[in-house]
């Protein structure tokens, strides 16, 4: 008789992970488990993302919760003879909390989960994406069962719009709203959408959703297709997310083996089947309207809304389209109930949202949290605070289209409303932390400078109005700008958000709106003062040696890459202004604290 | 009917209108650039790309561009709210910006419609300066595209695209280095493209214009070597007025050729007497092709296509080669003009060839691109040495210090200056037809015809047939202007939904009339009406009104070609098309 699997080693291969060798790791732990005959009692799952992508690659022992981090492939071995053989951890493998220094045994006790809730991400890191069987297991699927054999299109639609579920890629429309205007549309032939087009820079909330659990994605666009009518999904994916897209050809391939895509579903006779549509990555693709055109093979460029897609979307007929995490919430909405959902999240806001947690900050990663956690519990509790000890200097949330947030907004409750009345926006789930070393006229320019490239050059305020807010903050940041160049700036801000015509132009001059506001001296710093507190314009500063410190050892000047710096051994040397790049080399090597920057 | 306000004024319309018809409607004028509206033809471009048109609607966050909003009732609109007025002249200058400042020297200059809306607006500086985007310059034989200036407005695309379905201009790269440009960033000249010019027609500023051949003319005519020609065609008559102020559908025709005359020309010749030779060969293969089909040869071809129009047969060689041998192989008026004067009249006033310079003045720019066709010309030298639009010739009369409208009316030289009313009407969609109708109608029955007018085959429908009765034959006419309906119909005949024994197609909506060349309409569609009306008009005051009645061309054949399709014409008269489906050239 076959002993029972015991203990299971999951193995993260999301594509953070894999980038650390958890493919190398995950076979090495099978070949050691085989080794020492163990097959039968632990079995290596290779799951999605666990979120923790700071101490990757991970291992998670269930059912202990074990939970490894940083753990190379030749670290199998120990794992495998002593945790699985003999149950005891592998203590130098464990996370270290960074504030009492001590191992943290399990992942329950870790403040990076504390406070998450994980509803969208429920499965990731905990089945193997590649198995529906794993899905199935976490009652996969049940929902697409119940509303079919159970439920009418109406009152599914009516239990999402109880849910107050509202879409997660930015703008908060309310999720079962939509579905009612699809169904209500009247068509032959009507359309769900996936948008899987998830562009923020360092933002990846989606593509592990569709890694770690695809199935739930599949399912969701089913119960929407039930409920507006409609029998065909179309997953829109950038093609630079290889593996979401393996994984998700799988999931359809083994939905459509088990009956679960494809003609009459649960013997209802409804079908619904999904395909697989690739963009080729440009941030405007998000926006839906210019979404459709891209699916449809047109140039990618929004339209005039109305008619809205739900009207008149992909090839002209109803098209409902929601982001990759509204639609992971969909199944556990319908098994559990609204009013479950509701009390999840604050008011106006419910349920939770995920965030890519990034910048300079200790837990770099994906987190899951209630909607109405405060920033302060984000950066300092889940993120784990500043990195290096620095100072906190500012937040930037919604991704390129978001804004800066400061000190004064770190109690702030973190919903769709008060972003936004806080100058910045709930976005897709993009959070960049920043610290005293940054400097808020180069972050703005470091947007715009995306938004610049991302614009899809339709209308004319965002194709032109923001190279222009580009340039103007280039030559603040080269210590060229003057007060009346901040007021250029704060008026063409204005106008922009004002006359463009879709979410990109309107919400791309954010950043800079948001830093204006918040850190007004710092910008009058750079015109008036020509100083970059921060010194990361290298235009406004330089280096200098202090002749008191300076022991004339030469290793400046040795280390000088254009050789700009003079001085006679055991003289104190001097810096050529004029040929300086401002590598800061010097300042790096000097032992002796002789060199500054002014 | 919905209800709203629009700057204090009450308002009512029907569902469906724009922000921008309901305040037009009402006498408020809001400033508008990318918009287009060809309304006769059922053209719009409303991309709401410019975001000039910008206007406040009370409880929505941000500004509506008026061409795209629909009204909805209890609107409270206002067009020229601070917010408003700040918003636009930001934009404006934002354009600016990016755009080129040689207005000076720019070939659009006058009739720019971003240079006049920057006067409008009263902008007197340009605060938000910066790099300025770059594109290489495009020279075909016809057009040529100066990308620096385009401001994006999308309107060619839409007559490239939807109207002539030629599909060659379209936006290609992104944010702030977006261009309109042939696919793979190809030129023109190794392009689908059918030189037709409505880009050019559209284009609000000077990204697209025509290759301009006034200098070369000027310099002929000052070479006293050269004996320099010229020929005009018939819808250059019905609209040259405009550029010098004169109502719309005035006919010029006296005064264009006293302008000709006193620029230089040795000879000022019409295009008219060549589209009436035109008819006399094309009238014949019609005749022979009818009579060989109602014969029962099941070689023949039909329906015979029409082929004077140059950018519709370029259109033919590169979209349907399969139908190369359809279409009837006169050559177009201008093209039988050259070829009979750089042989017949050369030989006549004793000029060798490569001392006659035929100048044509055309509606068109495509005829730029036929004059430089191979097959046109004699040992490098070609029949018609090159083509001036109607626009160009304006520009050349108001340089030559032409007092246009104080001239007195001329009259044409001969042999080449008399014609018929039937050769007038080939400036308009349903002439030509209507031209070949007349002399097919008396050669077949052999019977005279009393009533020339065939209304039938007028209006402005983009696709129209009709029948003619040839004394108990019931004869099926097609016609199809701008190109998007010549493929219709030409799909409809491959897949064998109609039948008809002839198809007049012209590339242009309304036909020359409204050809790539003619003067800029900015919009307003009745001006195409207007000459179409004088272009009938022209006709009905002509004492001869069919084209194998002109006695010229009478003597033409009895001196020189002997008759229609005699050998001679075949050499001098006919052409033959090519295959351009593998002519693409990607760089």
């Amino acid at each position: 008789m076959a002993k029972q699997i015991k203990m299971h080693l999951l193995v993260c291969c999301g594509t953070g992970c894999r980038a650390s060798q958890s493919a190398t790791l995950q076979k090495a732990l099978e070949r050691e488990l085989k080794t020492n005959g163990l097959e039968d009692e632990a079995k290596v799952v290779t799951t999605g993302c666990f979120g923790f992508c700071e101490k990757g690659p991970i291992v998670k022992v269930h059912p202990d919760n074990t939970f490894y981090v940083e753990v190379k492939p030749e670290d199998a071995e120990e794992i495998v003879k002593e945790h699985v053989l003999k149950g005891r951890k592998v203590e130098r493998l464990l996370y270290t909390d960074p504030k009492v220094k001590e191992h943290v045994p399990d992942s329950k006790h870790m403040g990076f989960y504390r406070k998450q809730i994980r509803i969208a991400l429920r499965n990731c890191g905990l089945i193997d994406p590649e198995n529906i069987d794993e899905y199935l297991a976490r009652d996969g699927y049940q929902a697409l069962g119940k509303v079919i054999t159970e439920m009418t299109p109406e009152s599914t639609i009516d239990v999402i719009k109880k849910s107050e579920l509202r879409g997660r890629g930015g703008a908060g429309f309310p999720t079962g709203l939509k579905w009612e205007i699809t169904r209500k549309s009247k068509s032959d032939q009507k359309y769900v959408v996936c948008n899987a087009d998830e562009g923020d820079p360092g933002a990846f909330m989606d593509r592990s959703i569709l890694e770690g659990d695809p199935h739930v994605v599949l399912e969701a666009m089913a119960i929407c297709g039930y409920a507006i009518g409609a029998d065909k999904g179309l997953i829109y994916i950038r093609a630079e997310y290889p593996l979401a897209i393996h994984r998700l050809k799988i999931a359809i391939e083994q939905a459509r083996e088990y009956g679960l895509l494809g003609k009459n579903l649960f013997n209802s006779g409804f079908n619904f089947d999904i395909d697989l549509r690739y963009g080729a990555g440009a941030f405007v693709c998000g926006e839906e309207t210019a979404l459709i055109h891209s699916m449809e093979g047109e140039r990618g460029e929004p339209t005039f809304k109305p008619p809205f897609p739900s009207v008149e979307g992909y090839l002209g007929k109803p098209t409902n389209v929601n982001n990759v995490e509204t639609f992971a919430n969909v199944p556990i909405i319908i098994n559990k109930g609204a009013d479950w959902f509701k009390t999840i999240g604050t008011e106006k806001s419910k349920g939770t949202k995920v965030f890519a947690l990034a910048g300079k900050i200790n837990n770099v990663g994906l987190i899951e949290i209630p909607m109405g956690t405060t920033l302060r519990e984000v950066i300092f509790e889940i993120g784990g605070g500043i990195k290096d000890g620095k100072k906190f200097k500012a937040v930037q949330t919604g991704g390129p289209s978001g804004g800066c947030l400061t000190e004064k907004h770190l109690d702030l409750p973190i919903e769709y409303e008060t972003l936004v009345a806080a100058g910045s926006m709930m976005g897709s789930g993009g959070m960049i932390v920043m610290d005293e070393d940054d400097c808020m006229v180069s972050v703005a320019k470091f947007f715009l400078d995306f938004t610049v490239e991302e614009s899809c050059g339709k209308c004319s305020p965002c194709r032109i109005g923001n190279k222009r807010l580009y340039e103007m903050l280039d030559t603040i940041t080269k210590g060229e700008g003057t007060m009346e160049t901040l007021d250029k700036l704060k008026n063409l801000s204005k106008v922009i958000k004002d006359t463009s015509l879709c979410g990109l132009g309107q919400t791309a001059p954010n950043p800079v709106l948001s830093t204006i506001n918040n850190f007004w001296d710092e910008y009058v710093e750079h015109v008036v003062d020509k100083k970059c507190k921060a010194s990361v314009c290298k235009s406004l500063m330089r280096y200098v040696v202090i002749p008191e410190n300076c022991v004339g050892c030469t290793v400046c000047a040795r280390n000088c890459p254009v050789n700009c710096i003079k001085g006679e051994r055991k003289q104190v040397h001097e810096i050529d202004q004029t040929a300086c790049i401002k590598c800061g080399a010097c300042y790096e090597k000097c032992k002796f604290n002789a060199i500054e920057i002014v | 009917m919905i209800k709203l306000i629009i700057d204090k004024k009450t308002v009512e319309v029907k569902p469906g209108t724009t922000i921008l018809q309901a305040a037009d409607s009402i006498g408020i004028h809001i400033p508008r650039l990318c918009y287009m509206n060809l309304s006769d033809f059922n053209i719009e471009n409303k991309p709401g790309g410019c975001r000039v048109c910008v206007v406040e609607v009370e409880g929505r966050r941000n500004l509506a561009p008026a061409c795209a909003t629909e009204c909805a009732e209890g609107m409270v609109v206002n067009t020229h709210s601070i917010r408003v007025l700040n918003a636009r002249k930001t934009v404006m200058q934002l354009i600016l910006s990016d755009h080129p400042f040689d207005c000076l020297v720019c070939a659009k200059s006058g009739n720019c419609e971003l240079q006049e809306l920057a006067q409008t607006m009263g902008i007197r500086d340009i605060p938000y300066q910066g790099e300025q985007s770059t594109y290489r310059e495009d020279t075909s034989p016809s057009i040529i595209r100066e990308v620096d200036k385009c401001i994006m407005c999308r309107r060619c695309e839409v007559m490239c695209n939807e109207v002539q379905t030629v599909g060659v201009l379209s936006a290609i790269n992104r944010g702030f280095t977006s261009v309109v440009a042939p696919a793979f960033e190809m030129n023109l000249d190794h392009s689908e493209c059918t030189f037709c010019g409505q880009c050019v027609n559209v284009c609000p500023t000077g990204a697209l214009t025509e290759v301009d051949h006034t200098n070369q003319l000027i310099n002929d005519l000052a070479d006293s070597s050269k004996t320099v020609i010229v020929q005009t065609a018939p819808a250059v008559r019905a609209a040259l007025g405009e550029a010098f102020g004169m109502k719309p559908g005035t006919l010029v025709t006296g005064k264009l050729v006293s302008a000709l005359r006193e620029l230089g020309f040795d000879y000022v010749f019409d295009t008219d007497f060549a589209a009436d030779l035109t008819i006399m060969e094309e009238g014949a293969e019609v005749l022979d092709r009818l009579t060989k089909f109602l014969n029962g040869d099941k070689n023949v071809k039909l329906p015979i296509l029409t082929s004077c129009c140059p950018a519709w047969v370029k259109f033919f060689e590169h979209q349907f080669p399969q139908l190369k041998d359809i279409p009837s192989t006169a050559r177009s008026p201008q093209q039988m003009f050259g070829s009979i004067a750089k042989s017949y009249f050369a030989e006549k006033i004793g000029v060798d060839r490569k001392n006659l310079v035929v100048v044509s003045i055309m509606p068109c720019v495509a005829k730029k691109y036929e004059c430089t066709r191979e097959e046109f010309s004699v040992d490098g030298n070609p029949d018609v040495d090159y083509s001036v639009s109607t626009r160009e010739l304006a520009n050349l009369i108001k340089r030559a210090n032409i007092d246009f409208i104080a001239l007195p009316d001329g009259d044409f030289d001969n042999p080449f200056g008399e014609s018929t009313g039937a050769s007038v009407i080939f400036g308009t969609t349903g002439g030509v037809i209507e031209a070949a109708v007349r002399t097919t109608y008396e050669l077949y029955t052999k019977k005279h015809l009393d009533k020339v007018d065939f209304k039938q085959l007028r209006g402005m429908e983009g696709i129209r047939s009709a029948k003619v009765d040839f004394n108990g034959l019931e004869l099926n006419i097609g016609i199809a202007h701008g190109l998007g309906n010549a493929r219709k119909l030409l799909e409809e005949v491959i897949e064998g939904k109609c039948a008809y024994h002839a198809i007049e197609i012209m590339a242009c909506p309304g036909g020359c009339i409204g050809g790539g060349g003619q003067p800029y309409i900015h919009g307003d569609t009745s001006i195409l009406k207007a000459r179409q009306k004088a272009v009938y008009e022209e006709d009905v005051n002509k004492t001869l009104r069919k084209s194998h009645e002109n006695p010229y061309i009478i003597r033409l054949y009895e001196e020189f070609l002997g008759k229609p399709l005699s050998e001679k014409s075949h050499n001098l008269l006919h052409t033959h098309y090519f295959d351009r489906k593998k002519e693409i050239i990607i760089e």
